[in-house]
């Protein structure tokens, strides 16, 4: 294949990849007619930036709390799955412990079963704890990753050994070493960790839609899903809110993108 | 107040020597919360599958294997796993051609590369919600204002009712395209690692024996030494497809319900389990037949791929 036409076809397949968040834009900021015309138009014939405060000022849509909620229980998922699953990776690749590898596997196992095939004993569980529609129902069942420890261990199993026995000469052991010495010489593994677990829980919507049955526990995608199934759609404030909804992630995304794709990288497996 | 008792206790608490305190210290937390939310429910989950349990999580009324006699003997069920081998067999070598084809591509530009990869790996940071709805409403609607209609109508040809077509299927284009723009772009990132992984000289060495650049070196170097990852991709991308649920359930439900077709295995024991019905048993036994499916795929496949052998 000549360089030419390779790049020809990537351009054309660039294009067609941008297509998807040009129809977000242009439908969410052009008005219901412009959308739903039969004659199709590339550029709406004007732009409504109104759109954005009608989707939160309509009282029946409950963008604004969605919101709320997805960041909450993004945020918490983050930080604890981070904590978690950072100490947990510490502890198997540093700690020498007879059964450590019985631990291993035990952890390695659940990767064997999908998460979503555990999401209807996953929910007898947490509705029998009376978790459904609270904010503990929908962020502590997820906050146990095996895909995150094992990425942890494996990085951990590759840190430099020089900087810990310096601390343990310092007479720092294992909990201030990990703090104060391992933890800090690691950031760019917390960072793509965190962003694939950021976009994870942002994105999520089996489980949402599962626990967060009552509209106050809605979050971005549950409430989005529900307008997209609703009898009467509001074409144009839906797509706004579509386009809201990925604000967020783009900034992460745009922000932390060398170490996404580099923790990606590095550990092979990611979802 | 640091008495002799105190500091003993402290050193004993802080000192290496104790070392299988601070390995629990460290691991138990987390393979205690592993345990209770995955293995817990699964137990309970195999519990509740031999019980009539409506709309109950401690049931009484003990079925043997009644629920999966039903499971099995149901067409809606056994319907949702030719779906699924189906969805399968159109969406991982999809997946794996395009991944693969933008890494190769990708890899060889000299100047945007990093612009490509972005491009590319964008829809990574969209929800299969959000994509579902740009797919079913704006680019594959039935009615006239859709894009691929639209395009369609250009060329002369006729308008098509994507997601409501049965015969010939199209809505199998609607899927099928979504999850490929949404998930090429993560794929393509682990190609790229892997090109990055082949040392250069066996480039050098393939060039000095004559090979071609092109299609013999792809051949007879690159596709090899992508060997493992393509293990991983294949292995992701099948347990991927075994958890599709989010864009069928957004593309094709309504407010009149979920058509007949195109049901996945777990939109089914969505529906069987939290629907109306509330039947937890038969949702259970659903859940349990469906991870059973997936340990011997998993196996299988596994054995096939030689993975666990040793590289020679």
């Amino acid at each position: 294949m000549g360089r030419a036409v390779r790049l020809v076809l990537l351009l054309a397949l660039a294009l067609l990849f941008l297509i998807p968040f040009y129809l977000l834009v242009r439908n969410g900021l052009s008005s219901e007619a412009d959308i739903t015309s039969p004659e199709w138009r590339f550029f709406p014939s004007e732009l409504h930036w109104s759109n954005i405060r009608e989707l939160f000022d309509d009282p029946n849509v409950p963008m604004a709390h969605a919101l709320l909620n997805s960041s909450l229980i993004a945020v918490l998922t983050t930080v604890g799955t981070l904590l978690l699953a950072s100490l947990a990776g510490y502890g198997l690749a540093r700690i020498p412990y007879a059964y450590a590898n019985v631990v291993f596997y035990w952890i390695l196992g659940t990767l064997m079963v999908p998460a979503a095939v555990t999401f209807v004993p996953s929910f007898v569980l947490v509705s029998s704890l009376g978790w459904v529609s609270t904010l503990r129902g929908l962020v502590v069942p997820t906050l146990f990753s095996a895909v995150a420890a094992f990425i942890f261990r494996q990085y951990f199993l590759g840190f430099p050994k020089e900087l810990e026995d310096a601390a343990r000469v310092d007479g720092l052991g294992y909990w201030r070493t990990y703090w104060r010495v391992v933890v800090p010489n690691s950031r760019p593994v917390f960072a793509a960790v965190g962003t694939i677990v950021f976009i994870g829980a942002w994105n999520s919507f089996l489980w949402p839609l599962v626990i967060g049955q009552d509209r106050d526990a809605w979050t971005v995608q549950v409430a989005l899903s529900t307008f997209t199934t609703a009898q009467t759609v509001n074409i144009h404030e839906l797509f706004v809110a579509a386009a809201v909804s990925i604000v967020p992630l783009l900034v992460v995304f745009l922000v932390l993108q060398r170490h996404i794709v580099a923790g990606v990288e590095r550990s092979g497996i990611d979802d | 107040m640091r008495g002799p008792l105190t500091t003993t206790l402290t050193r004993k608490l802080l000192g290496p020597q104790n070392r299988h305190l601070w390995f629990w210290i460290f691991v138990g937390p987390f393979v205690l919360g592993l345990t209770l939310f995955t293995y817990v429910p699964l137990a309970w989950s195999v519990y509740l599958s031999f019980f009539d349990a409506h709309n109950t999580v401690s049931p009484t009324d003990f079925v043997g294997f009644d629920n999966y006699t039903a499971m099995l003997g149901d067409d809606a069920f056994t319907g949702s796993l030719v779906t699924f081998l189906v969805f399968t067999a159109f969406i991982v070598p999809a997946t794996y051609v395009l991944s693969l084809a933008l890494a190769l591509m990708v890899n060889r530009l000299r100047w945007a590369q990093a612009f490509f990869r972005s491009v590319f790996f964008l829809p990574v940071a969209c929800s299969y919600v959000v994509a579902a709805l740009i797919w079913k409403m704006s680019i594959f609607n039935g009615v006239r204002f859709g894009l691929a209609n639209t395009v369609l109508d250009w060329f002369g040809a006729d308008q098509i009712a994507w997601l409501s077509t049965t015969d010939p299927p199209w809505y199998w284009l609607v899927i099928v395209t979504v999850r490929l723009w949404l998930q090429a772009g993560f794929y393509m990132v682990l190609f790229l690692a892997g090109l990055q992984r082949i040392s250069p000289r066996l480039y050098e060495a393939a060039a000095v024996d004559g090979a071609r650049p092109g299609w013999q070196v792809f051949r007879y170097i690159t596709f090899p030494q992508l060997r493992a990852t393509s293990v991983a991709v294949v292995l992701l991308l099948v347990i991927n497809a075994f958890q599709a649920f989010d864009e069928f359930y957004n593309l094709l439900s309504d407010s009149r319900g979920y058509p007949p077709y195109a049901r996945p295995p777990l939109v089914y024991l969505y529906y069987t389990a939290l629907g109306q019905g509330q039947n937890l048993g038969l949702g259970s036994a659903g859940a349990v037949i469906l991870a059973l499916i997936i340990a011997v795929v998993t196996v299988v496949q596994a054995r096939w791929f030689g993975l666990g052998r040793k590289e020679d």
